[in-house]
């Protein structure tokens, strides 16, 4: 027993001071949409660059945003914007926020596969689910009222898709479902259903359409299934993710970002099953250093 | 056991006495532990609630009709539809569970032979042991496609659909309980009702139940409270439509998911935050009203049967 318990106490001395020996490993902190990507990508760095040591933690993307305006980590993931309020909180602590783009996150708005529907527009979708439209046959369909399925106000799906797509509030007859899946769930057996979701939750999804989604009547329709149409920004409900760092980066920094923005990076993106960055967020990065 | 039956032992380096009283303390503290829980669990909910009405009209929360803090225009907090949400609930399951309930408890006490009894009792007690997560994914899965077909409408997530998940899970409560009430009625009862010619059923319907009722009371009462309290099957088969219901087969939210849904992601110490705990409050209260007139009618049963 005595034997055990000296050796747990070697190992946690040791790994204090190897620990000790990093300190000068990256921290990344923040949103949870994003973790599972950077996970993949920062493992895979460190595989090609022995030596390096990359920490990855979630919290969401506030835990984050919080981290980096206090100094304690070295890029903050956000599936969101700082808030102005945040960047002048950080620039009180000598933080100069510096943001790069480094995936697309694609929302897919779904119906029923008996729903004959199978394309609306921005406009069109924000009024049916702020509730001014409750009949399909008024957004050219069939007679029949429609059931809308959104996500509970904890989640940050809620909060893009009402100030992305309403600019208004929800109805208040939208069922709030637990979860993307959820929704995939109920839209498969309501024939007057529209729900929203992540692109991945409906890839291989059987039993309901992605609808084409044009930005405004003029507009060319576009799928969210095709990764051109998302990356080109043709299709309209798209969202960046984010890194926020500190001023100019570090060499080790720079280096792990020029490596997400890489080819091989965003490889590893779409594998996660996000969008590459646009051209558009490309000048973006190269305005920004990167 | 044995020691009670040995010679008090002279070496005891404690008084009787002494000994006496530490154990009454003991058992006095085991005693009052439970009510200062209560009253600390009172005291948290009533502290952390009552901010909520610096900003919020205590009477646009009670009376308004529309609970909305998360608005992109304006908060609102009213929390009727959720009230008459929770009311729906509870009172479609009890109509459901009570007379199943009692039946099958007077089926299992009075007309189910030995064998069957023991087969059914174990399986009704298995039941309370289903996780609540699992009862709601079958509503979502199973039940709400069925109510969809039977009543020719589009979905299932509704009033209807939460008030059988939950009749279910009240079922095992108030078969068991209602099956002691109904054991527990003196065999002078109905040995004197057959004699003096009652058919079995007549004695089962109109001597047992009835001598059995304070019984039955209670445990319509714990079912009703095992009903109002649940959260995690209600949030997931009633669609949660924060809207006033409009019938059991519209969808409806009640104050235990609404406060689910919405803790999780609050910042804290905000007006929504303590608006939460204001809901808690009302629930308490609520749960607290339902154990009083219980216990208040339980007394008077039992005056008027003595």
């Amino acid at each position: 027993m005595i034997g055990k318990k000296t050796l747990s106490l070697l190992i946690a001395f040791l790994m204090l001071f190897s620990a000790k020996a990093h300190a000068d490993m990256l921290q990344i902190k923040g949103s949870d949409t994003l973790i599972n990507l950077v996970q993949a990508l920062s493992e895979q760095y460190m595989q090609k660059n022995p030596g390096s040591y990359i920490a990855v933690t979630g919290g969401g993307s506030g835990t984050g945003v919080a981290a980096l305006i206090n100094n304690k980590c070295d890029i903050a993931n956000a599936s969101r914007l700082m808030k102005a309020k945040e960047i002048e909180q950080a620039l009180n602590n000598n933080v100069k926020v510096n943001r790069i783009v480094i995936a697309l996150d694609g929302l897919s708005v779904i119906v029923n596969a008996d729903n004959p529907l199978f394309r609306l527009t921005m406009g069109e979708i924000g009024k049916i689910f702020r509730g001014e439209v409750t009949n399909w046959s008024e957004v050219g369909g069939e007679n029949m009222p429609i059931t809308l399925y959104g996500r509970q106000s904890n989640s940050g799906t809620f909060v893009f898709f009402r100030d992305a797509v309403l600019k208004g509030d929800y109805s208040q007859k939208m069922n709030r479902m637990n979860g993307n899946a959820q929704i995939v769930a109920a839209i498969k057996q309501d024939k007057s259903g529209i729900g929203y979701v992540g692109v991945g939750y409906v890839k291989n999804a059987t039993g309901l359409t992605v609808l084409k989604v044009a930005a405004n009547p003029k507009a060319d329709y576009a799928s969210p299934l095709n990764s051109a149409d998302v990356k080109s920004g043709k299709y309209p409900i798209s969202r960046p993710l984010n890194q926020y760092i500190n001023g100019t980066p570090t060499e080790k920094i720079r280096d792990f970002i020029e490596y997400e923005l890489s080819p091989t990076g965003q490889r590893i993106v779409e594998e996660e099953g996000f969008f590459p960055i646009s051209e558009e967020y490309k000048k973006f990065n190269e305005k920004a250093g990167f | 056991m044995q020691s009670l039956v040995l010679p008090k032992r002279k070496s005891s380096w404690i008084s009787n006495s002494l000994k006496e009283k530490l154990i009454h303390g003991f058992f006095f503290l085991n005693g009052i532990l439970s009510v200062l829980v209560l009253l600390g669990i009172f005291a948290l909910l009533l502290l952390t609630a009552i901010p909520a009405f610096r900003e919020v009209n205590i009477f646009s929360f009670l009376f308004g009709l529309d609970w909305n803090p998360t608005s992109y225009v304006k908060e609102v907090y009213g929390i009727v539809p959720m009230l008459v949400s929770t009311f729906m609930v509870t009172l479609g399951a009890l109509v459901i569970a009570v007379p199943i309930g009692i039946g099958t408890a007077a089926y299992l006490s009075d007309v189910a032979n030995p064998r069957v009894r023991e087969i059914v009792k174990p399986v009704v007690e298995i039941l309370a042991g289903i996780p609540s997560v699992v009862i709601g994914f079958l509503g979502i899965v199973l039940l709400g496609p069925i109510i969809a077909k039977v009543f020719n409408i589009h979905n299932g997530l509704n009033a209807l659909n939460g008030s059988i998940l939950l009749a279910v899970m009240a079922l095992p409560t108030i078969i068991s309980i209602t099956e002691d009430a109904l054991k527990n009625v003196p065999v002078s009862y109905e040995s004197a009702s057959l004699a003096l010619g009652a058919t079995k059923w007549q004695t089962v319907i109109k001597v047992k139940i009835p001598a059995a009722l304070s019984g039955i009371i209670a445990a319509t009462m714990l079912g009703m409270g095992r009903a109002i309290g649940e959260t995690m099957t209600v949030l997931m088969a009633t669609g949660c439509a924060p809207a006033m219901p409009e019938s059991f087969l519209g969808p409806v939210r009640t104050l235990t998911s609404s406060i689910a849904i919405e803790l999780g992601e609050v910042a804290y110490n905000t007006t929504h935050y303590y608006a939460l705990f204001a809901l808690g409050l009302v629930l308490f209260i609520l749960t607290f009203i339902i154990n009083l007139i219980s216990d208040i009618y339980l007394h008077k049963f039992e005056k008027v049967n003595r």
